[in-house]
Formats: C-alpha cells, structure tokens, sequence
C-alpha cells in the first residue's frame, strides 16, 4: 500500500481534539469516583433499601408511562398534520412545537400550573359549569402532563418528518396501483410511523428518566420522587453520601442499558435518495375525515400554547415596576448571563476541538471523540452536580468555586447539543477543503482564517447560541450549587415560588420566556434548511 | 403504418417558469425510447401520461378512448422508475401481489399468476426476502414482475436502467424485450443514454426544451444531422 501523506494539519486538530476529550473524560470520571468512594462510607443509610426500590420503581414507571403517552398521542396528531399539508397556520404550528424544547422546565411548570393547578384557567371556566374540581396537579398526573407537555411535540416532529420524507415514487406508485385509503395506511404510512415508535419511546422514556425539575416541582413526597431527586434531597437535605452514591449508580446503570438500546435503534432503515417531485398525495384531497383531523390538530395546538399563554396571562399581572427595581434580580440576571456564556463558550470550544478530531480520523477513533462529546447521556448533569458537590464541600473551598463548577457542568451538559450542531460542517468543510488546502501548502492560523474560519463561523454560532439557551434555564445543577451568592434566575424564580411569592415568581418566569423565545427565534433563523422545524 | 394506440394531442403543462407542449403518436407493440437533455421534459411528459400530472390544456387518447381525465390506477399502463418501485417494508411476493389487488389478499389462482411473474424474471426463490436484501438489478426485475402481473398493455419507464452496473443493464435489457415479444407490450422507455435508446427502441423521440423535436426509426435519429440541438446532445 501506498504511503499516505498526511498533512500537518491533521495532527494539530486530532491534539486539541483529544486534549479535549480528555479534559470532558476527567470532569466527568472525577465526580463519579467521588460519588463511588462514599457509596460504602460513614453517614450510613438513613433509608434503607425499601426506599431506594421504591424511587426506582417510580422512576421507571414515570418515565414509562410518560413515554406511552407522548408516543401514543403523537401518531394520530403526526397523521392528520401530515394528511393536512394546506391549512391556515400550519406553519406557526410547527414553530409553537418547538417552543417546549427550548423552554426552562421551570417555566413550563409554571405555566402547566397555571392552566392546570386549583386556581388555574381550567378550573375558572369550568367552575362556574358546576363541575366537580380538575384533579391536582401534583403527583403523579402532574408529572405526566408536564412530561407529555414537552414531548408530545418532539414525538410528533419525528413521526411527522417520517411520513413527509416517503418517497414520491410510493406515493405515485400508490395511485397507480389504485391503493384506497384503507391500503395507503396500511401500505405506506403505517409501516414508516412504526419504524419512528421504538426510537421515539426510547429517546423520550431516556429525557424522562433523567427528569429532574418537573418531578421536583410537581412530585416530591416519598411517593413521587425520581433517583435525580433522591439524590439531591440525600446530599443537600439529609447529608446522606452513601445513599446519594448508591442512587447514583442505579442512575448511571439505568442511562447505560438505555444508551445501548437507543444505539440500536438509531441503525433504522435507510432509503435512497428520492426524486425531487411533487407527488400526489391520494390521502390529502381526502375530505372524508377533515372535521376530525380539525379538531385533532386544534387540540395538540392548544395543549401546547395553553401553557404558554398562562405564563403570559399571569407574568403580565407581576408587579413590574417593584420586580425590576430590585437589585437581586439583577444580581441573578446578571450571573445566568455570565454563567450562559461562559458555559456556551466553553462547549462550543469543546465541540469545535472534538468535530476537528472526528472529521480527520474514522472508525474507532472517531467514534471515541464522539462517545466524550456525549457523555452526559451516560452521566447526567446532575450526577455530575452531586459529584463536584461532594469534592467541594469536602475538599476545596465551595464559596469560591461553585460558580466555576456550575459552568463546567452546564458546559458538559450542552456539549451533545453543540456537537450534533458542528460536526456535520466540520467534515463537510473538511472533506471538501483538505486536499486543496494542503496541496496550496495553506497551514496553521492562516488556513484556519481562509478556509475554516469562514466556511465554520455559521454553524459555530449556532452551537453557541443552542448552549446559552440550554444553560440559561437549567435548573438542577444551580439547585446543588446555589446560594445566598450565587443565585441565576431559574433559582430566584424556584425561591419565590418556595415564599409564597407568587406574583414575583410568574413575573420572573415571563421575563425568562421573552428571553427564550428571542433565542429560539434567532437560532430558527441561522438553522439551515435541513434542521429547520418546517 | 399502424393506427396509433397512443396519442398525445397539444397537451400543454406549465412547470415553473417552463411551458412545454407535446404531440406524440405511438403506435400498438412499439417500443419507443424518449431521448434528451436533463429538463427537457422527459418525465414530466411520462407523468402526464400516467396521470400524476394535469394537462392545462389538451387531450391523451389510449386506442380513441380520452383518458386525460382519468385516475392513474384507471390507466390501461404500469410505471417503473429508476428507484423507490418497491415498499421497503413488503417482502417481493407481497410487492408483486399489489399489481393485482390492493390489499394484497389473493386467491390461488392469482397466487399462481404470482409464482409463475417472480418465476419468468428468474426470482422464484427470493418470494420472501425483502427490498433492501436485494441487488439493485433484483429489485428491478420485482417491478417487471409486477407488471407483468398488472396486465396492462403499456409501460412507462423513467430511466430504470440509469442507477445499475453495464453487465446488469444488459440482463436487464434482454430481459425487457423478451417479455415485450411474449406480451405484445407498447413501451415508452425515458433515458439520457444513447446507447439504452440504440440497444432497445425501434423508435426514437428527441426532446428539447418541452418540446419533441423529431420522432424517427432509432437508426434514422443517430444518423440525423438536421436537427442542431440533437448534434450538440449526442457531441
């Protein structure tokens, strides 16, 4: 075989990239080894093994019903939106599916219990009908509400862009073969929505299991609490190391055996490329059915935007005058502000260094980048919360570095999304400008001005825009490592509704959406086509 | 000459900022290859034949009959395209089982009529695997079979030659003009290859720019030198 040459170039990107990786590897392992060295420690376990079999439990049957019911409503929901390519609005429709994703579970909490809790706008309207009170919101339905409130539009984006990606030469041969709708369902539609079900169950029941505030928020109570919360009440209530560690690892085991399951489905069926053509769609001019896909599709939309309107309807009653005249609402503006940022800045490094790496190896080599990129998957976010609180209240000084904990954390956390945002450009780019650039002899920083740089800076500020919105409303991490002094606005909004201060709660919980919203807009914006939500 | 079985007359369609406008006779067991530039209006010509398409204007006559109006599945022909002819999900016997009955159910009769289709293109043994066990060849040759199950007595072929290897091509090929001598088949076949035009049709159409410019005996069109648009096609 021929000797290769390989240029320069490419050992610089693989150094940065598994400098990276090993940096992400560290912050991760050490946590989990901290957690691992407690795990049979003093402190004993305040609660035995009854408990833990019991969070666990819960946290598989959340998840799971959750998962059922997202999926299940999203198939007919997915079916009439894709039966319905023409209809006023459709468009802002797809759009409002996006907002749950990019919203802090916090607010999203707010806004369900605004629609939902006793004094919500539900009840106002069926009060006066006479009808017995909604159930609470609290507990288990509430969860799953909150649940299939965010992921019922995820499962539908998913089946939906299923369905509109059958090739136009099924549906032509369809009506050639004089397929009626029954047979166009069973044929066609059918057969590619189930292909989508296992997958969408997989990666909503994974987003559930790690689920923490929502069950915080809208569980608690020895009933209702999940491992993510169990493990934050054993450290931060009960001072209990060991049993936060043995919740840990349950976590970790339960996220592995699902990563594996996840991988296999990922492997689905890939098509040909299909022809660029308007193919006739026999089911759409289909005007039996029309009122009942009507009113399908008007429920999902309003289940979707109620909520989102209740924070509206109620933020807009804050005082604002007061609200934004105090200084610790600054203070918080101010901090999530910087933490954002930095953590955006960080993973979008990060990312940047480990798609460099993968775009100039394969195989396993790649694969490994790429396994570092998403270990949070394996580890969550707040796994590594517990871990680095445990080595800070017990070795360092918490005070002064919690701040920088936060960001490394949140950082690690938005790296998948970073990542799944770079990577495709880097080995596009690379691809593309490798051979060129090296046979021009172009190398170092000014290769990177001429050909990286402009052909990257587009998908890099996407990735760092996706990071600030995911830091900007976390809410797990800042609960382990919040405090009088460092306090971000998903942790003033969660304080005030912890006194009872309801008004300043919804008012912040606005102030929080505004600011989302314009980030969802400006990210939708820069998307490129193919990640677009229309 | 032969009464024509197909005739397009002043169908007019209008894609994009393109006006085309086509006449066409075919006449009854001719095999016709439908030769031209990518954009000339190939395809689109054989998706208003097959229905997919509306004319704006115009008529499309099967034997004096007008089927410009007429559902594609009520069209006396079958429709192969250069890919996605099958259902991924549906194994062959199944794939073929649809050009008689949409739900696929069949009696035994037509079980046998199945058998002996997937039997004549030489897949008798591969009734139960699914689309994406098979070559792109074997692939082919299911949707040949589902014609020939279908019955009817005009094909239409978009380039179902174009993603397969030479040897392939060529089975293939040999393949096709056999079940047309068995079948009596009138063929409309679409390629950008001179060569699939020189080694199938006894006819050669040229298209350019929406239009059909020429329409003569294939070895007549490759010898043509007063048509300047089909000189700078063929180079």
């Amino acid at each position: 075989m021929a000797q290769r040459h390989e240029p320069v170039n490419r050992r610089q990107g693989s150094t940065a990239a598994w400098v990276a990786a090993a940096g992400i590897a560290a912050l991760a392992a050490v946590p989990v080894i901290a957690l691992a060295a407690s795990a049979g420690g003093d402190g004993g376990l305040t609660l035995g093994a009854p408990y833990i079999a019991r969070v666990l439990r819960f946290t598989v049957l959340q998840a799971t019903l959750s998962a059922l019911i997202a999926t299940a409503l999203a198939i007919p929901l997915a079916h009439a939106l894709a039966k319905r390519q023409r209809f006023p609005g459709r468009a802002l429709l797809l759009k409002l599916f996006a907002v749950p994703l990019g919203l802090p579970q916090l607010v999203a909490v707010l806004g369900i219990i605004a629609v939902y809790g006793r004094q919500g706008i539900l009840n106002d309207i069926l009060a006066p009908v006479g009808t017995a009170e909604m159930p609470s919101v609290f507990g288990l339905q509430g969860i799953l509400l909150a649940h299939v409130f965010f992921n019922l539009p995820l499962a539908v984006r998913f089946i939906l862009t299923r369905l509109e990606a059958i090739p136009p030469e099924n549906w032509r041969l369809a009506a050639s073969l004089g397929f009626r709708s029954r047979e166009v369902f069973r044929h066609l539609k059918w057969p590619h929505m189930r292909m989508t079900l296992p997958g969408v169950f997989a990666l909503i029941f994974m987003l559930c299991i790690t689920s923490f505030t929502v069950v915080l928020t809208l569980g608690g109570g020895p009933h209702a609490t999940t491992l993510e919360v169990a493990i934050y009440q054993a450290l931060r209530f009960d001072l209990d190391p060991a049993l936060a560690a043995r919740l840990a690892a349950l976590q970790i085991a339960l996220c592995a055996g699902l990563l594996l399951i996840l991988q296999r489905f990922s492997m689905m069926v890939a098509m040909a490329p299909a022809l660029r053509a308007r193919a006739p769609r026999p089911d759409s001019g289909d005007r039996k059915g029309r009122l009942g896909d009507g009113l399908l599709i008007l429920s999902g939309a309003l289940f979707v935007a109620l909520p989102i309107a209740g924070v509206v309807i109620d933020g807009l009653k804050a005082d604002f005058l007061r609200l934004l005249g105090e200084p610790l609402l600054w203070r918080a503006a101010g901090f999530s502000l910087v933490i954002a940022v930095s953590a955006a800045g960080l993973a979008t490094l990060a990312a940047a260094a480990l798609a460099s790496g993968i775009a100039r190896s394969r195989g396993l080599k790649a694969q490994s980048l790429r396994i570092t990129g998403n270990l949070v998957l394996l580890v969550p976010p707040l796994i590594l919360a517990a871990g680095w609180f445990l080595i800070l209240h017990r070795h360092l000084d918490p005070i002064a570095l919690s701040p920088y904990a936060v960001v490394v954390i949140n950082a690690l956390m938005a790296l998948p999304f970073a990542l799944a945002v770079i990577e495709p450009s880097f080995r596009i780019s690379f691809q593309m400008h490798d051979r060129l650039a090296a046979s021009l002899g172009l190398e170092g920083l000014a290769r990177f001005r001429l050909v990286e740089w402009p052909a990257l800076r587009s998908s890099l500020a996407l990735a760092a825009l996706v990071a600030v919105l995911a830091s900007l409303g976390e809410f797990g991490v800042i609960a382990f490592f919040g405090s009088q002094d460092l306090v971000t606005l998903p942790l003033l909004l969660y304080q005030r509704i912890g006194s009872y201060r309801f008004n300043d709660a919804a008012g912040i919980a606005l102030l929080l959406l505004g600011l989302c919203l314009v980030l969802s807009w400006a990210i939708e914006r820069r998307s490129p086509a193919s990640l677009r939500t229309s | 000459m032969r009464a024509p079985v197909l005739e397009v007359k002043g169908v007019g369609f209008r894609y994009e900022d393109m006006a085309m406008e086509f006449d066409l006779a075919v006449s009854a067991g001719e095999f016709l290859a439908l030769m031209g530039p990518s954009g000339s209006g190939k395809s689109t010509l054989l998706s208003l034949i097959a229905g997919f398409e509306t004319p704006e204007r115009g008529e499309i006559l099967w034997e004096g009959r007008d089927i410009t109006l007429l559902k594609p599945a009520e069209r006396p022909l079958s429709i192969m395209f250069q890919d996605n002819n099958l259902f991924a999900h549906l194994d062959v016997r199944t794939n073929v089982a649809l050009g008689i009955e949409p739900s696929a159910r069949l009696g035994p009769k037509d079980e046998k009529r199945v058998a002996a289709a997937l039997e004549r293109v030489g897949l008798e043994n591969l009734a139960r695997r699914l689309p994406g066990e098979l070559s792109g060849g074997e692939r082919q040759r299911v949707a040949l079979a589902r014609m020939l199950v279908r019955r009817k007595p005009l094909l239409l072929l978009d380039e179902p030659f174009a993603a397969l290897g030479p040897g392939l091509k060529k089975e293939m090929i040999a393949l096709l003009k056999e079940i047309r001598r068995e079948n009596g088949f009138t063929i409309l076949l679409v390629t950008h290859d001179p060569n699939d035009a020189r080694a199938t049709a006894e006819q050669t159409a040229f298209m350019h720019d929406g239009r059909i410019l020429a329409k003569r005996p294939t070895q007549e069109m490759f010898a043509t030198t007063d048509i300047p648009e089909l000189s700078d096609y063929l180079g």
